[in-house]
């Protein structure tokens, strides 16, 4: 036993951190590093589907009936399976028409109609109540246990205004206005209270799995332990096998596959979920991780599930101790009070965590679609009245929260004791799966109408009234008994447990057999009697559709409105909703968005209204919405032909886009292929100057010589004899060196425009070497140069023009000539066969060639070789001898032989392409 | 004492045209065959007067020019640029490193004269 | 689901096949299959089986999920994993 001090200061403390969580997370937020914009978090948050219910219950059913407790878990993991479909879909719809809660999600698909919106906040209100009664129940039976020992379960009724549940209830009603209506927000976003969630589920699951590990390995040794001295007890040795002693035939598999569909539609469909899942989601592809960790964590909790039912029931003996308390009882009649009291305060977390969200749901839910539309009919308050709304709204909400409580309070005193946990939760669950055909089906059927809808939500919920509802409240004592057994009047098969005389399955699947029956049958049967309207098409479409209608690129959603607003009656009823300063920003976004300069000069067209509208939606819900915008604007009538036209439009819109992006596209690639043909050009034309200055100063070189030589010779006759035979001399040679390179620029320029006339004949390349050798031999016998010819035998005849080949041999001896040293000079010519080719080269033994310069030697005018050293050569020989011998299919280059020597050589193919 | 002149210029016949007409004219010729050669002579021997080719391997003209004009010490050599291009844009390259007369190749041997001899007088 | 989405995060295809996986693992009649009086390393064999499946469904949608292209763009921080994958074990 722990001193009730201590249990209560434990309490409080636990919710302070709670709070500080919270505020951090708010803060963070404020400073725009948000906590919460991580997929861990997210799928932390989704957690809350763990509440007091996973932490007391599933250990008493799971002592009770074995594996039954884990439909539950498995129906959420199977709904994840399809998470990243299904889930997705509803996150788009969502965050695309500020959708704020599952009631304003199902009234908005079926034209934004209050009625369905006020119906399914009645339905969730009703059907979760209880569901908040139990953790209340969960939070005060363990603070009994713990308090006054495992021997007393119930605690002694005390008068309400000592009863310590009711203050818990105050201090969360407290914690959830602070940070679930701390501001209106459109996106209906609550990061401190999504960082409090997460940090709880954290802490439950943390906790449970301390419990569970104390009773397997300090308690037993090991699971095999447990099961082992289980076998003792005859009671517990059927427990894990279906259907118990009587054998496999005996279990209920309805009742299970029931149970696991159950859970997987709730997973979707409660408000808390809802919330979690869907509006507090700041990024869809958070799912993508959330999808499998929020199963694996549902998985890891109840891993120590059968360990401590079955070891409670061990040591406790079994049906001697209420198997929901073992997770406290366990380590407390085993000393370990410290674990009982971290136990409990995780189960408060589950508690509480499932508390804040869930009324923080509702709250919106009430506020929007029960409060609002009831004060909008009041005169006086009528839609054209002035002064800022969000105060009031969030005032609603709080006291929507409080009442929340305070009713799931009430419940719990009158009729708590009545139920299990698990019971409890399971009418919840049935509740809110009567919204499953209207949501789901009619996120992917068009056809489905408010009139279905509404049909369907009504007879689902009556059924479940009936079969699920009323006998738990005639189990309370509240009805006479009878009307359970016999049916009323004693009509049997009206019986609401065994309606029509179906036996054989529990009454929960019963339940839900018929309520899902006649819900589906009247959604898909009154869809079908009635077309649906033009506002219930245009939504419906915009549902379906919403990843192929509301893409960015295509201008976003089509607007289904008609009709002529005016823009102060606009930014008037922004104001009165959203609050001056972020109904400003609205206008100046649309402003910038559309490209206008100033807010006044905004057209209030159509999709200025639908965006207002959605921003109102996201504050009071859509079909609010609706009204507040049919009231401030004049509208026409949407009639179906106008749905079906503005979608013509939108679509060709569509392709107006796609056909302007195409062209575009287009447009840009012509626009990529004239800039590049253009710099071409440019570098073509930056050739061709470059060209033309160096022949200019190429021929203007030996100019200045001939010219100054001879004004001199001219203007001295007095000139002595050698003196001037020798400028006469260099007047020759130069002039030859001018007409050399008028030729060579000649030939060039030839051989590159294609105009060079080739010949074609049986070319002998060691024939033609040789010849090449003695034409050039003056020039080496002149610089006292040698020249060795290595020619190989088995080269054959090729077709080719000679005497271009000839011209190129020349070249390159006489450029060895020019570079070998005055003294030793030496060249090496050889010729062999490679492959399908033949390969020649030159080599000298004069200075080299840096290796970065091999190719630009063979550029126009680039000489080798200093000043002093530079023969009288054009710069055009090895040019234009590259040019032959790529005309003929083969390639030139200069090497460096392994002494440094530089050696020109050139390969060509025996069938060369320039012959015919 | 003779007035000396720096003759800078890759081609051998020129040179040895520019350095028969200038010493005819009775000046102490110098000779320099590249950039780097002719830099280092006007430091080392001061010419009043320098014929420089524009287009020399290594070191241009225009190179040498700009290194004699940053020089304190031979700022004040009179430079006369010689060039095969006589396009705009070498002109304008001259003036900005400050040549003080450009001659475009070929050129003729009088108006040559002439101008070296105005410069030095 | 769409083919114009398709190419963007997991295929919905394999989705659908794991989720009728599970519907057929953990209902009759496969649960017979596992209802034996057998133990496994000293666990009654439906617990474990029960589990053991419901790891591997777990398993298979990390895999198909997390494999997806659509992971690239997202701010994701660095793993600071309280929740640890679940290891495949039962009571």
């Amino acid at each position: 036993m722990i001193a009730p001090s201590l249990v209560i200061g434990a309490s409080v403390g636990y919710l302070l951190v709670l709070f500080a969580v919270a505020a951090f997370g708010d803060a963070r937020a404020a400073r725009g590093r948000s906590l919460i914009g991580s997929s861990w978090i997210y799928a932390l948050s989704l957690a809350v589907y763990c509440t007091a219910w996973t932490y007391f219950g599933s250990v008493g059913r799971a002592a009770a009936s074995g594996v039954w407790f884990l439909p539950i878990y498995i129906g959420p993991t199977l709904a994840m399976l399809l998470g990243w479909i299904v889930v997705r879909k509803m996150i788009r719809i969502a965050q695309t028409y500020r959708i704020t809660s599952i009631a304003d999600f199902i009234a908005s698909r079926y034209g934004k109609s209050p009625l369905l919106a006020a119906l399914v906040t009645l339905i969730t209100v009703i059907g979760i109540v209880p569901y908040i009664a139990l953790q209340l129940k969960a939070v005060s039976a363990g603070y009994h246990l713990l308090t006054s020992g495992p021997d007393l379960v119930e605690g002694p009724q005390v008068g309400w205004w000592r009863d310590g549940v009711l203050f818990v209830s105050l201090a969360l009603a407290a914690f959830t206005m602070m940070f679930g209506t701390r501001h209106l927000d459109s996106a209906e976003r609550h990061e401190g209270m999504v960082a409090a969630v997460a940090f709880e589920s954290v802490v439950k699951l943390v906790a449970f799995l301390a419990v569970g590990a104390f009773v397997t390995w300090g308690l037993f040794d090991g699971m095999g332990d447990i099961w082992a001295r289980a076998q003792a007890f005859p009671e517990l040795r059927g427990l894990l096998r279906l259907g118990g002693e009587e054998g496999a035939t005996a279990f209920g598999f309805a009742d299970w596959f029931a149970l696991t569909v159950l859970a997987m539609l709730s997973v979707l469909l409660l408000p808390r979920q809802f919330q979690m899942m869907v509006v507090e989601c700041v990024d869809e592809r958070h799912l993508l991780r959330a999808a499998w960790v929020f199963p694996a964590y549902l998985l890891l909790i109840n891993i120590f599930v059968l360990p401590i039912a079955i070891g409670g029931a061990v040591l406790f003996g079994p049906g001697r101790m209420d198997p929901e308390t073992f997770v406290l009882s366990l380590p407390l009649a085993h000393g370990a009070p410290w674990l009982a009291l971290f136990a409990y305060l995780g189960g408060l977390s589950a508690a509480t965590g499932m508390l804040i969200v869930e009324t923080v749901a509702i709250a919106t839910m009430v506020c929007n679609d029960l409060v609002m539309p009831a004060l909008l009919r009041r005169r006086g308050f009528g839609v054209r009245a002035q002064g800022d709304l969000t105060g009031l709204l969030l005032n609603i909400r709080r006291a929507a929260i409080v009442g929340v409580l305070i009713l799931g309070y009430l419940y719990f005193r009158i009729a708590g004791d009545a139920y299990a946990l698990v019971s409890i939760g399971l009418i919840s669950f049935a509740a809110v799966a009567q919204f499953a055909p209207a949501l789901l089906v009619g996120m992917y059927w068009r056809g489905g109408t408010r009139i279905g809808a509404l049909g369907g939500l009504l007879g689902g919920f009556a059924l479940w009234t009936y079969t699920l509802m009323l006998p738990s409240v005639a189990k309370c004592g509240w009805m006479p008994a009878g009307f359970v057994e016999y049916g009323p009047l004693g009509f049997g098969l009206l019986a609401p447990e065994r309606l029509f005389g179906l036996v054989g399955l529990d009454s929960l699947t019963q339940s839900l057999f018929w309520s899902l029956l006649v819900n589906v049958t009247l959604y898909v049967g009154l869809s079908l009697w009635r077309r649906p309207d033009a506002r219930e098409a245009s939504q419906g479409l915009l549902f379906v559709e919403v990843f192929e209608r509301a893409q960015p690129a295509t201008g976003g959603a089509p607007v289904f409105w008609r009709g002529r607003a005016r823009l102060e009656d606009l930014t008037a009823l922004a104001a009165r909703l959203l609050g001056p300063s972020r109904a400003k920003a609205l206008f100046e976004e649309h402003a910038r968005e559309t490209g206008v300069g100033s807010v006044a000069r905004l057209v209030p067209d159509a999709r200025l209204v639908d965006r207002v509208e959605r921003q109102i939606a996201g504050a009071v819900g859509s079909a609010s919405a609706r009204v507040m915008i049919a009231s401030a604007v004049q509208e026409e009538p949407l009639a179906i032909d106008d749905v079906l036209e503005i979608l013509e439009e939108a679509s060709q819109l569509r392709g107006y886009a796609r056909a302007l992006e195409e062209k575009s596209t287009s447009l840009e690639q012509a626009t990529a292929e004239l800039r590049a043909a253009n710099e071409q050009l440019k570098s073509l034309d930056h050739l061709k100057d470059d060209f033309v200055s160096s022949v200019t100063h190429e021929l203007r070189t030996p100019l200045t010589s001939i010219r100054a030589l001879s004004e001199l010779m001219l203007d001295a006759p007095e000139m002595g004899a050698p003196e001037r035979e020798r400028f006469l001399r260099i007047v020759v040679s130069e002039s030859e060196r001018l007409s050399r390179l008028v030729n060579q620029v000649l030939d060039l320029a030839r051989i590159e425009s294609g105009h060079a006339e080739w010949r074609s004949a049986e070319v002998d390349m060691r024939a033609l070497i040789e010849s090449a050798v003695q034409t050039t031999s003056e020039l080496f016998r002149e610089r006292g140069a040698e020249v060795r010819l290595v020619l190989a035998d088995d080269v054959p005849v090729i077709r080719a023009d000679p005497d271009r080949l000839t011209q190129v041999m020349v070249n390159l001896l006489s450029n060895a000539a020019k570079f070998v040293p005055a003294t030793c000079g030496r060249v090496d010519v050889a010729l062999r066969r490679d492959g399908d080719g033949l390969v020649v080269e030159v080599r000298d033994n004069g200075p080299g060639v840096p290796p970065g310069d091999h190719e630009r030697i063979f550029e126009k005018f680039r000489q080798g070789g200093d000043a002093q050293s530079r023969p009288s050569g054009t710069g055009l020989g090895l040019p234009i001898s590259r040019q032959i011998i790529d005309h003929f299919g083969g390639r030139m280059w200069l090497e460096q032989g392994p002494d440094g020597d530089p050696c020109f050589a050139f390969r060509l193919p025996f069938a060369t392409p320039g012959t015919p | 004492m003779s007035v000396k002149i720096l003759i800078a210029d890759d081609e051998a016949n020129i040179v040895v045209t520019l350095e028969f007409m200038m010493k005819r004219e009775g000046y102490e010729v110098l000779v320099a065959r590249d950039g780097v050669e002719a830099l280092a002579t006007i430091r080392r021997e001061r010419p009043r007067l320098v014929l420089l080719d524009g287009m020399m391997p290594g070191m241009t003209g225009f190179d040498v020019c700009a290194a004699v004009r940053a020089d304190a010490d031979i700022r004040d050599t009179r430079i006369v640029m010689l060039t095969a291009k006589g396009r705009e844009t070498d002109l304008a390259r001259g003036a900005g490193v400050g040549v003080d007369a450009y001659v475009t190749k070929p050129f003729s041997t009088r108006d040559l004269v002439a101008k070296v001899r105005e410069m030095l007088g | 689901m769409r083919p114009r989405r398709a190419s963007r995060g997991p295929s919905a295809q394999v989705l659908v096949a794991l989720w009728g996986a599970g519907l057929v693992l953990f209902n009759f009649p496969m649960l017979i299959v596992f209802d034996r009086d057998v133990t496994v390393l000293g666990l009654p064999l439906l617990p474990v089986a029960l589990f053991g499946n419901w790891a591997l469904l777990i398993g298979a949608l990390a895999w198909a999920l997390e494999r997806g292209p659509a992971r690239r763009r997202g701010s994701e921080p660095p793993p600071s994993n309280p929740v640890p994958p679940a290891p495949p074990g039962a009571p």
